[in-house]
């Protein structure tokens, strides 16, 4: 373990303190009526500009994990972990293309959650509680991730207490960190991480690119630390290449090689950007803007983070140039900046890392409680709930989503956390047709629609837990990619990530569903929506479908 | 007088192209993952990737003036407000 630098630690309780002071005070900012709706508490009243919603994006998708995992995948010699850039490429344009779609609706229809769209359009209340039942499944590890991100930095920082000791000691810091960011998030709402993602950027940014431009100076320019890297990776090639040749062990490398790792990568990439936009926690991010284009110009403006993103993870190559030592990968970063920087400025960073997962815990719980909320206890328990107790009982469900949580990370091993982040993603995707599609046309069947769910949501979750970790036969959870093969088909030897695999799966069954559906003429339901909802902008008149000329079909 | 007649889908279509182009660019890795040529000492496959990154940002604002000044024509031959105040706060 190591020692405490009581100035590493001044800078971290400063900017700690901080965002405690801004967290609490969000509750007045930019207030207009009270916080006893859902749209003022939990959507920040709908009005984010282009500014805040491009902070409060960022906040969203760049978290305190990535910061942490990304760099460590490739500290650890994964050649796909690069992946992240071009997941983060393709996320903008394909924002661009839906998700205007889902505002308008959402903002001429009330709706809150995607889940609430679902219902709407599909007219299945069961349809909905599926959608909303996989969001809040797939936010909790997310936002249990975030705090094993704080506790990597805590750790290093020496506040953690090492491996050995004692519960209390070890956890205690966590404890109060995130007793007071659910203090906030309770009194403020969404508008808490909307403002202290200015401080949680500002940080992040000032801190990378000084770590971009410094540290090669250190480590002999990027060549240096590339060519290191390099010999770091052949010589364990060397070393292990019996193992590896027998498949009990990974090789390293850089850049994946021809074939089955590019499909890895490029598969990856894709499922990961079509589920990002389906999380709750964007969704809520995406509905706080004030009009249509917000969304579009953002999709613009969101890539200088992917920029910041891919320099941080060759900060993970730039570990290994810089000697670090460490069993587990995810310390690498934290102990690069220990090491290299002067410990005001490793305070900085420290700081700029746990701010950085207050920000997307805060919006997750935030955006999990709004479905409890809408889709569960007004759908099912209440369904004359007042506009103050919606509120209320989001407020409290945010409370106990968080403290979920943290249950989970201290009492549970922290690879159980990432395991079901890992099927976060395979799960999210599995909304997908009823969403994205639903947002175009409602030829699919809402039963149709609920089959292929859970078809995708059980192929995904047995694909994921049957796969073995490397030399570790019998194992689980061994990875996110496989050969493309389903129910003992081979149709490739091709790595590709189950999620897209299992989404296949859906709409196949979804559209033979439909068929079924259709030949025994079980009813569709009723569609509340109407083609101008999907183009419609703030301020338009409700009589606008009649006016507007290129109103798409009903579908 | 301002043009009110509905507007036609070119830019629509142009706009779907430059979307399109900024998401396969990325997926097809085979043109990317190699070593040479290097840039200040960095491989090929991350330089380039920070590259799509800027060409991705040029394609997407393509796409957003070309969408939005459709939008435009389209508001207002709909006879619908127009976004005034730009939403940038």
């Amino acid at each position: 373990m190591n020692d405490v630098d009581p100035v590493a630690l001044t800078v971290f309780l400063f900017f700690f303190l901080l965002v405690t002071v801004m967290g609490f005070l969000a509750a007045r900012w930019r207030k207009v009526g009270s916080l006893d709706t859902l749209d003022e508490w939990g959507l920040g009243g709908r009005s984010f500009g282009t500014f805040i919603a491009w902070f409060l994006i960022g906040g969203d998708i760049y978290t305190a994990y990535t910061f942490i995992a990304v760099p460590a995948t490739l500290y650890a010699g994964s050649v796909t972990g690069f992946f992240a850039v071009p997941y983060t490429i393709i996320l903008y344009p394909i924002i661009f293309i839906f998700l205007p779609r889902l505002w308008s609706v959402s903002h001429r229809r009330s709706y809150v959650t995607p889940a609430d769209f679902v219902q709407g359009r599909f007219d299945s209340k069961t349809l909905a509680l599926a959608i909303a039942f996989t969001g809040i499944l797939a936010t909790l590890p997310y936002i249990a991730l975030q705090l094993v991100g704080i506790q990597a930095v805590l750790d290093v920082m020496g506040l953690g207490g090492g491996e050995d000791a004692s519960w209390f000691r070890k956890d205690l810091p966590l404890f109060i960190a995130f007793a007071l960011l659910a203090a906030y998030t309770f009194s403020s709402g969404l508008r808490a991480p909307a403002l202290i993602a200015f401080v949680k950027d500002t940080l992040i940014y000032l801190v990378i690119i000084v770590a971009v431009i410094y540290l090669p100076t250190q480590l002999g320019g990027w060549s240096g630390i590339f060519d290191s890297a390099e010999k770091a990776f052949t010589s364990f090639n060397t070393e292990n290449a019996d193992a590896i040749a027998a498949g009990e062990a990974s090789g390293k490398g850089l850049i994946p090689g021809m074939g089955v790792s590019q499909w890895a990568y490029a598969s990856l990439s894709l499922g990961s950007a079509l589920a990002l936009f389906m999380y709750p926690h964007s969704v809520t991010a995406v509905l706080s803007t004030k009009n249509r284009n917000i969304i579009r110009r953002n999709a613009a403006l969101l890539p200088a983070y992917s920029f910041l993103l891919g320099l941080l993870a060759l900060l993970g190559i730039a570990a290994i140039a810089a000697g670090i030592q460490v069993k587990n990968p995810q310390l690498a970063i934290p102990q690069l900046f220990e090491q290299e920087f002067s410990p005001w400025f490793a305070g900085v960073a420290f700081a700029a890392i746990a701010i950085g997962a207050f920000v997307p815990a805060a919006i997750m719980s935030i955006a999990a409680a709004n479905l409890w909320t809408r889709n569960v206890y007004k759908a099912y328990i209440t369904p004359a709930a007042t506009d103050a107790q919606e509120s209320r009982q989001s407020k409290f469900a945010s409370l106990l989503v968080k403290f979920g949580a943290l249950i989970f990370v201290l009492a549970l091993p922290k690879d159980f956390a990432i395991n079901l982040q890992l099927l976060g993603g395979i799960w999210i995707l599995q909304t997908l047709p009823a969403i994205v599609i639903g947002l175009y046309t409602r030829w699919l069947h809402r039963y149709a629609l609920l089959a292929g769910w859970a078809v995708g949501m059980i192929w995904g979750t047995f694909a994921a837990y049957n796969k073995e970790v490397v030399g570790d036969p019998g194992s689980h959870f061994g990875g996110s990619v496989g050969p493309f093969e389903v129910f003992g088909i081979d149709i490739s030897e091709n790595l590709i990530y189950f999620g897209i695999t299992a989404l296949l799966l859906n709409l196949l069954v979804a559209v033979i569903g439909t068929f079924v559906c259709q030949a025994f003429d079980i009813g569709a339901g009723t569609d509340e929506t109407r083609p101008g909802d999907y183009l419609a902008d703030a301020g338009d008149p409700q009589v606008a479908d009649e006016l507007d000329p290129i109103a798409t079909p009903k579908g | 007088m301002a043009d009110h007649t509905p507007p036609g889908r070119t830019p629509l279509v142009l706009a779907g192209v430059a979307l399109t182009i900024a998401i396969v660019a990325p997926l097809l890795v085979s043109t990317y993952a190699k070593q040479d040529p290097e840039l200040w000492g960095i491989p090929f496959f991350f330089w380039y990737q920070f590259l799509l990154v800027l060409v991705s940002v040029v394609l997407t604002s393509f796409a957003y003036f070309l969408v939005i000044g459709h939008e435009r024509r389209r508001r207002a031959a709909a006879g619908l407000s127009d976004d005034k105040d730009g939403g940038t706060r």
